[in-house]
């Protein structure tokens, strides 16, 4: 094990995909992320990997689709405006079944915005913005540690599924300093590494094996439908799988809160400060953003009074708590929007608020 | 007494018979490639990446591993290739709605950084696979279905030149404007696909060749006046030759003179 | 001590960040629950910098808590903003070498601390003044231990920077009530 470090989220972030095996990395600058390409640039080239400034969002996702589709372990990272250039990208991923670890470190939206933390890109990476049938699986850490092993986490899944993976932290974790510590250095692939894991990788056939085609046009419409319904099983899987949550005292609970990334944070606080007032609350902490994790809402007792949804958003995933509710309580919302944070103090005085007062 | 070939179809390209139209010169840029990279020993060591327009089926005819880029980003893509493989072949085929109009802003950072890489682009005034668009590269008056009276320099500009463009980036050591209308321009253009490639193997920078190409069906030509369209109307806009060579021996040959 | 949480203000350059990390380290190196949590943007270059610092015994949920034990002013534009984020009952240090105004409110302990004057004479570095400032809510709060805070000096100034080690030591325990 290594040892305990004190650092900055975004730092942390890179130095895990360095350990993990990640030897290229692609980005364009934009606020609050810019530690993590700063670091790459650094740090990257001495691990024996290769960093790319980018000219644009536009350039850098297909950059990392064409190192992806080379056999090459890719972290590529941008900030919500940029993450959306990055959706074009995302689809021709899913399409031919390139692995890739995308970092979302989220601001306030629409538009440029702020730069300020947000979690209005629930949406954005959880249902997309790219074109066609396919899904991005979706982590995300409430703190730096957490963020850390999920990209290790990330890499496998990645790999395994075949699918683009993302990250989603808000600034607030990007641009946090915690204790860590940091996995192993697990050290990058030669060539002959990566035909043996990648048979499909673009390596150049050397006269040894018949050359290897990456495409996602199928002029034959039949031929589309048969490869969707080929790769589909793989999200069901992932589904069954994948979903994770943390539940800190669901059962039982009056009011049980449904927070992800550093909302959740703050939720635990506010719930201490209920607990003063008398009220019994609990949380569901989504760890997957996609999957979904369903099954948490099971633990949801009959007589819950309130399930509120705590987002830096409009309320973007309190449609998912719906669904997972399946309709057996109404669910509220308890937010902030444009870069604007929620205090403990805030979720717990609105709490009170909407169960009619202090008990 | 055993028979010597003169003549082989070159391992570079499959056996399918292209389903490009009649006259149009795709499949001519397509072999001059594939010869030239076989002739080097290089079809197992080369990466391609093809645009969106016709040619985005080209791994259907180029017998050495490919992928399909999104619409115009196909250097981005390859510099991407490039970082993984740096030892292998790298090279974009693109068409002119590819780079020259939305892929612009790849074309030129891939020029900028003087990626390692070769760009094959193939300008034939016109945006094909969609059915015969205008492109930046149409020539005014030129009849497309976007501009059914003709380009008009007053709405659409003036025709994009893209090589002299590129050559004004200081990363593209080697940039060459070739036709592909005549057998003599079909040997020069074989030369420059050859520059190109050696420009790549010496890690010298970015190589460009522009091929002036044909789209008879969309110019609703022949295919023997699609080729004087090209000799009569393409080239006097579009002056063929070497518009840059930085390259070292180059500036060796230079400064040997001086 | 269970939680310790602090807001340290002040303008960009004055160290305030630094004063955090320090204490950040050190509450790491104590094998203590820590945040460090700056607030970022283009209000960095010259504006106002600010920084929030949790310390517990137990893990921490937020690092920006809705009120804070203490508070570091170390010009007067922070004193105004944040004076109401302070509890009752809470530390304020104020950088009283450049705040001259008296703090209106009764319910908290004020420290004044004359950074520039102190690391003037005392240490012959005026740029030693933010860590004045650092031994000066290191000795009331006992966050951290003055003990350890030299040790994450040796840990972190190390090379070239060693000889920073004892100036800044000298610096720490300049101030006294």
């Amino acid at each position: 094990m290594s040892e305990k470090r004190l650092m900055k989220g975004n730092e942390a972030f890179a130095i895990a995909a360095i350990r993990n095996g990640c030897r290229f990395y692609f980005g364009y600058p934009i606020t609050p992320q810019n530690e993590i390409p700063e670091y790459m640039s650094r740090e990257l080239n001495k691990a024996g990997g290769q960093f790319l400034q980018a000219e644009s969002e536009l350039a850098a996702v297909n950059m990392a689709f064409g190192a992806a589709c080379a056999g090459g372990k890719v972290l590529l990272s941008s900030s919500s405006p940029g993450i959306a250039l990055m959706q074009e990208g995302m689809s021709y991923m899913c399409s031919v079944q390139v692995p890739i670890v995308i970092l979302n470190v989220m601001r306030g939206g629409p538009g440029v915005g702020t730069i300020q933390p947000g979690q209005a890109d629930y949406n954005q990476v959880t249902r997309g913005g790219g074109n066609g049938d396919y899904h991005i699986i979706v982590y995300a850490p409430s703190s730096i540690q957490e963020a850390v092993d999920m990209i290790g986490k990330a890499y496998e899944v990645a790999e395994e599924y075949r699918n683009p993976v993302i990250i989603a932290v808000d600034g607030m974790i990007g641009q946090m300093m915690e204790p860590v510590v940091l996995p192993e250095d697990k050290g990058g692939m030669s060539e002959d590494e990566i035909d043996a894991a990648k048979p499909w990788a673009l390596t150049g056939h050397k006269d040894r094996r018949d050359r290897n085609v990456i495409k996602s046009l199928h002029l034959k419409q039949d031929e589309l439908e048969d490869l969707i319904n080929e790769y589909w099983p793989k999200y069901e899987r992932a589904e069954r799988e994948l979903a994770d949550y943390e539940a800190i005292n669901v059962e039982g609970a009056d009011v049980v809160f449904v927070a992800y990334g550093s909302s959740a944070r703050v939720t635990v606080e506010a719930m201490e400060l209920l607990k003063e007032q008398g009220i019994n609350a609990g949380l569901i902490r989504p760890k997957t953003l996609w999957p979904f994790p369903e099954k948490a809402f099971d633990l949801i007792s009959d007589d819950v009074k309130k399930v509120i949804s705590v987002e830096l958003s409009q309320g973007q995933m309190i449609y998912d708590v719906r669904l997972a509710m399946k309709g057996r309580h109404e669910v509220d919302l308890i937010n902030r929007v444009g870069g604007m944070l929620l205090s403990p103090a805030e979720i717990a005085e609105r709490t009170i608020k909407m169960m009619g007062g202090a008990e | 007494m055993a028979m010597e070939p003169l003549f082989e179809v070159t391992k570079g390209m499959r056996e399918d018979i292209t389903t490009y139209c009649p006259g149009c010169t795709h499949g001519i840029a397509h072999r001059l490639i594939m010869e030239a990279l076989e002739e080097r020993g290089a079809l197992g060591k080369a990466i391609g990446v093809s645009p969106v327009g016709c040619s985005i089926v080209a791994h259907q005819y180029m017998n050495v591993d490919m992928v399909e880029s999104a619409h115009g980003r196909a250097p981005a893509v390859a510099s991407g290739i490039k970082r993984v493989h740096p030892d292998h072949y790298v090279f974009t085929y693109q068409g002119d709605g590819d780079l020259a109009s939305i892929g612009t802003g790849e074309i030129v950072h891939a020029a900028h950084r003087g990626e390692k890489i070769c760009t094959f682009f193939i300008n034939n005034a016109i945006f094909g696979m969609t059915g015969g668009q205008m492109a930046p590269t149409s020539l005014l008056g030129q009849k497309t279905t976007t501009t059914v009276e003709g380009r008009k320099k007053e709405v659409n500009g003036s025709p994009l030149r893209m090589a002299e463009l590129i050559a004004t980036v200081e990363g593209a050591v080697y940039v060459e404007r070739v036709s592909l209308h005549s057998p003599a321009a079909v040997r020069k253009a074989k030369k420059a696909i050859n520059k190109a490639l050696d420009v790549q193997e010496k890690g010298q920078g970015f190589a460009f060749v522009e091929f002036l190409s044909t789209c008879p069906t969309n110019w609703g030509l022949s295919p023997a006046k699609a080729l004087d369209f090209v000799s009569e109307k393409m080239i006097p806009y579009y002056p063929l030759g070497k518009i840059k060579d930085t390259t070292w021996e180059n500036i060796e040959v230079e400064e040997e003179g001086r | 001590m269970a939680t310790t949480r602090m807001l340290l203000a002040g303008f960009g350059g004055q160290g305030v960040l630094l004063i955090g990390q320090m204490i950040a380290y050190t509450a790491m190196y104590e094998e203590k629950e820590v945040t460090w949590m700056p607030s970022y943007g283009p209000e960095m270059r010259g504006g106002t910098a600010n920084c929030t610092v949790v310390v517990s015994d137990k893990p921490i949920a937020s690092p920006l808590p809705s009120a804070y034990d203490v508070l570091l002013a170390m010009n007067e534009p922070s004193l105004n903003r944040y004076l109401d984020e302070l509890r009752p009952g809470g530390d304020l240090f104020i950088n009283s070498s450049i705040i001259h105004k008296p703090v209106e409110r009764d319910d908290i302990n004020v420290y004044y601390v004359d950074t520039v004057r102190l690391a003037h004479e005392i240490v012959g570095n005026e740029k030693t003044a933010n860590m004045v400032m650092l031994g000066a809510i290191i000795k009331k709060t006992g966050v951290i231990s003055m003990d350890e805070m030299g040790k994450t000096f040796e840990k972190l100034m190390t090379g070239k920077k060693a000889k920073l080690i004892e100036p800044n030591r000298k610096a720490l325990d300049a101030w006294t009530e």
